[in-house]
């Protein structure tokens, strides 16, 4: 493995694989807080440079956390398909590189040799892509999956309805629910964060929505975002949830953190399975977001972009339904900026689809990070450019309980109006029913939630 | 907790967000533009036609928003009683709509421009944020902090810039803070209190003056001894790891500005810790959280903390390790 270039006369030596993959990343502060970022701008392109003549196998050959000592490097070694690998294991990351971005490839053969890959792999490869080759490669690759409907289909931008409320009143929820229904938001999930994690708060917000769903034979599928084992427990208690949602991360330390392990993973996605209210098969759901690990303090010394490829590894594993990167939440110590942030949700987006897993982004920001709503606009463009299965949006994006923003129900419908897109096709065909929607876009009656009034 | 309080707590937020909700409201009631029109006013000459175009992606068909074909007839209303009846309709969907908008602080209801924001209501969410955005750049007036009798101390943190990006060095007193409270502050104290603007000056500004005096009132009758007072800029919860290796208090309670949002830019956390030293784990931390006018009102709040801190005294524990001692 060579670890070395020579760039303007300076030769650079990158000790191993571990510095030169973090000194590759485009400028992040979470990498310059965790100190393993380049120094220069320069030594940034030399270790791309390192990593453009690094082989698929040598990536493969040198773990960054070894599988003895990590479940999330053990589940991604697992799944890798040996007959693919062989057939790309002699590739330079180049190569790798400029065969996604070829004109011969698409859909199937991204899908195909994705089997053959490990997550650091395509972490390798994203750090030698472009904002734009990012945005055209991501393109190519449709990932449907189904729940109680499907989406995920070219042509359509789903979307999370999250009518979250600072003390989880349900009528208060109701009330954003019914405002995000009439612009026609929520075919991906009506997600809810509640304040109170406990059980009894779970079963009743999940009561509440799947009653609406039913009552107005909405196409869509309920979750409320608890720790997965309070929905575990409103789950066993009879409570309706269509599927578990939990937030993961890249490494087995890291997730312990949060309360987790694949065993205990693999035990929700049974339970969903049996006592689930949804059609499936996919009924999980996944939340990640760069610079986690870090704040964990459960990194490994390695970046947060090859740790965020790690979470998709993870949860490919668990075939979700749904998969979003919260990109802008984590705060400036990790993503600095509007630039930062909207490099890190092209990366999530064209990683995550890379792993084959149906992405989605929550376009977003807190008040002490550098953006705004309009660099958050602007990123929502470039996702809706490159294919991204849904956003997340709030009433005119602000989101009274996290105390965060996101996008607005006005932005995902300017969004499909702007690229042409549709909803999921059969929650479109509700919309029309319910006078939301006509000719593909919002119709004259559309943002009146008296519609949801009888 | 007292679940009594938290109930009692829980309904004043409830009502403040609801009397806030009804202001603001009411202004968009008085505006003659309805946030849902029935109509726009159609558009006369000079129209740009666009052409139906195919998506290849979905069977739907896009049709243009400005069609060719004809538009359907606007017909004016003339007749006085029909005018009556539609102000009549419009009164009572409005009545409807603001039943609604009184269920969450949420920004609903807010009608659209084509797909977009109304102009006022995209003008009060960059306002709201601005005043988020300045809370955190903010300054704390140093005249409150000698009205209160702070010590004012700092950080290893030069400037906010770097408060931002490194949290590591927001977590520890400058050097010149360590000789400081080393020579001027009491050692042992039951309960140390300190403060810090954290991520929102304005919470300082607002709040400190009555939060700090009710608690150390509250405390004072409760018989608990208090430590020096003292103010650190650009602090993080966790420095209180650091000064309870120094002073070595029974507990120290850091008063600090949160992350501001839109609804509130000036809310302040009360963070709380049974003998912090360098290691603490997060989840033995304990906060009271979301105090100010339109949350936990201040002085409410400065009771309430004294009443934790005893608890927190008799179990001699805080956060998770206080909830298994208390079974």
């Amino acid at each position: 493995m060579n670890l070395q270039a020579t760039l303007g006369g300076i030769t650079y030596t990158f000790s191993n694989l571990k510095e030169v993959m973090a000194k590759a990343n485009e400028e992040k502060s979470g990498d310059r807080l965790a100190g393993i970022a380049a120094e220069t701008v320069q030594e940034r392109i030399a270790a791309k440079t390192v990593i453009s003549n690094l082989l698929v196998s040598d990536i493969r050959n040198n773990p960054l956390i070894p599988i003895e000592e990590d479940e999330v490097s053990r589940i991604i070694e697992g799944d890798i398909n040996e007959r693919i690998y062989a057939e790309i294991k002699n590739w330079s990351i180049a190569e790798l590189r400029e065969y996604i971005l070829s004109n011969r490839v698409g859909d199937r053969e991204l899908k195909r040799i994705s089997r053959g890959m490990n997550s650091e792999t395509i972490a390798a490869v994203t750090k030698l892509m472009s904002n734009l080759d990012l945005v055209q490669a991501a393109g190519k690759v449709e990932i449907l999956t189904t729940c109680n409907i499907t989406i995920g289909q070219k042509g359509t931008i789903s979307s999370r309805l999250q009518p979250n409320h600072p003390t989880d009143s349900v009528s208060g929820m109701l009330a954003s629910l019914k405002d995000g229904l009439s612009y026609g938001i929520g075919d991906a999930v009506i997600g809810i964060n509640p304040v109170d994690d406990s059980v009894e708060s779970v079963k009743r917000l999940l009561h509440a929505t799947s009653d609406f769903i039913n009552e107005w034979e909405i196409p869509t599928q309920n979750c409320v975002l608890a720790h997965v084992t309070t929905q575990m427990k409103a789950i066993e208690q009879g409570a309706p949830a269509d599927m578990i949602f939990q937030s993961i991360a890249g490494t087995e330390k890291a997730n312990r953190s949060f309360g987790i392990s694949a065993e205990l993973i693999a035990e929700a996605k049974d339970l969903a399975l049996k006592q689930g209210t949804s059609r499936g098969p996919q009924v999980m759901y996944f939340e990640t977001g760069q610079g986690s690990e870090l704040s964990a303090e459960s990194h490994y010394g390695i970046d947060q972009v090859t740790l965020e490829a790690r979470n998709y590894g993870f949860a490919k594993h668990f075939d979700p339904f749904i998969v979003n990167t919260v990109v802008g939440f984590i705060g400036p110590e990790y993503l600095y900026n509007n630039k930062q942030v909207i490099r890190a949700g092209l990366e999530d987006h064209f990683m995550g689809k890379m792993h084959g897993i149906p992405m989605g982004v929550d376009i977003c920001y807190t008040n002490h990070i550098k953006a705004d709503q309009n660099d958050i606009e602007d990123l929502g463009v470039l996702l809706s450019a490159a294919g991204v299965n849904f956003i997340i949006a709030a009433p005119m994006g602000d989101d009274v309980m996290l105390n965060y923003q996101s996008m607005s129900f006005h932005d995902v419908a300017t969004l499909l109006q702007t690229f042409q897109k549709t909803p999921a096709k059969e929650y479109l065909k509700w919309l029309e029913k319910m006078g939301i929607y006509e000719n593909g876009r919002l119709s004259e009656r559309a943002g009146d939630p008296t519609i949801f009034m009888r | 907790m007292n679940e009594q309080l938290v109930e009692q707590i829980t309904k004043m937020v409830i009502e403040k967000l609801q009397t806030t909700k009804t202001t603001s409201t009411s202004q968009i009631k008085n505006n003659d533009e309805m946030p849902v029109k029935l109509f726009q006013n159609a558009p006369t000459g000079n129209l740009v036609v666009e052409k139906e175009t195919a998506n290849t992606g979905t069977d739907v068909k896009f049709v243009p928003i400005v069609s060719d074909k004809k538009q359907p007839e606007i017909k004016s209303v003339t007749k006085k009683t029909a005018t009556e009846e539609l102000t009549k309709s419009r009164a009572k969907k409005e009545e409807v709509l603001e039943g609604l908008r009184k269920q969450t602080p949420a920004r609903i209801v807010v009608g659209r421009a084509g797909t977009r924001a109304k102009t006022d209501t995209w003008l009060k969410f960059r306002f709201d944020h601005a005043a988020a955005v300045d809370a955190v750049y903010g300054e704390v007036p140093s005249e409150l902090l000698e009205r209160l009798g702070f010590i004012q101390l700092h950080s290893k943190v030069v400037d906010k810039e770097e408060y931002i990006r490194r949290p590591d060095l927001g977590r520890r007193l400058s050097d010149q803070s360590i000789a400081t409270i080393k020579e001027k502050c009491k050692r042992s104290a039951t309960v140390q209190i300190v403060a810090s603007n954290g991520l929102s000056a304005k919470a300082i500004e607002e709040n400190m003056e009555d939060v700090y005096l009710s608690f150390e009132q509250s405390l004072k009758n409760a018989g608990i001894e208090t430590g020096t007072t003292f103010y650190v800029e650009n602090g993080r919860v966790a420095l209180m790891d650091e000064i309870g290796e120094i002073l070595q208090p029974d507990i120290v309670v850091i008063l600090i500005g949160e992350r501001p949002g839109l609804v509130s830019a000036e809310s302040l956390s009360a963070y709380i810790c049974y003998k912090p030293h360098l290691g603490t784990i997060e989840a033995d931390r304990m906060v009271v959280s979301n105090i100010h006018k339109g949350g936990i009102p201040p002085v409410e709040a400065g009771a309430y903390l004294a009443t934790v801190i005893q608890k927190i005294l008799k179990y001699e524990a805080s956060g998770v390790s206080l909830v298994k001692k208390e079974g």
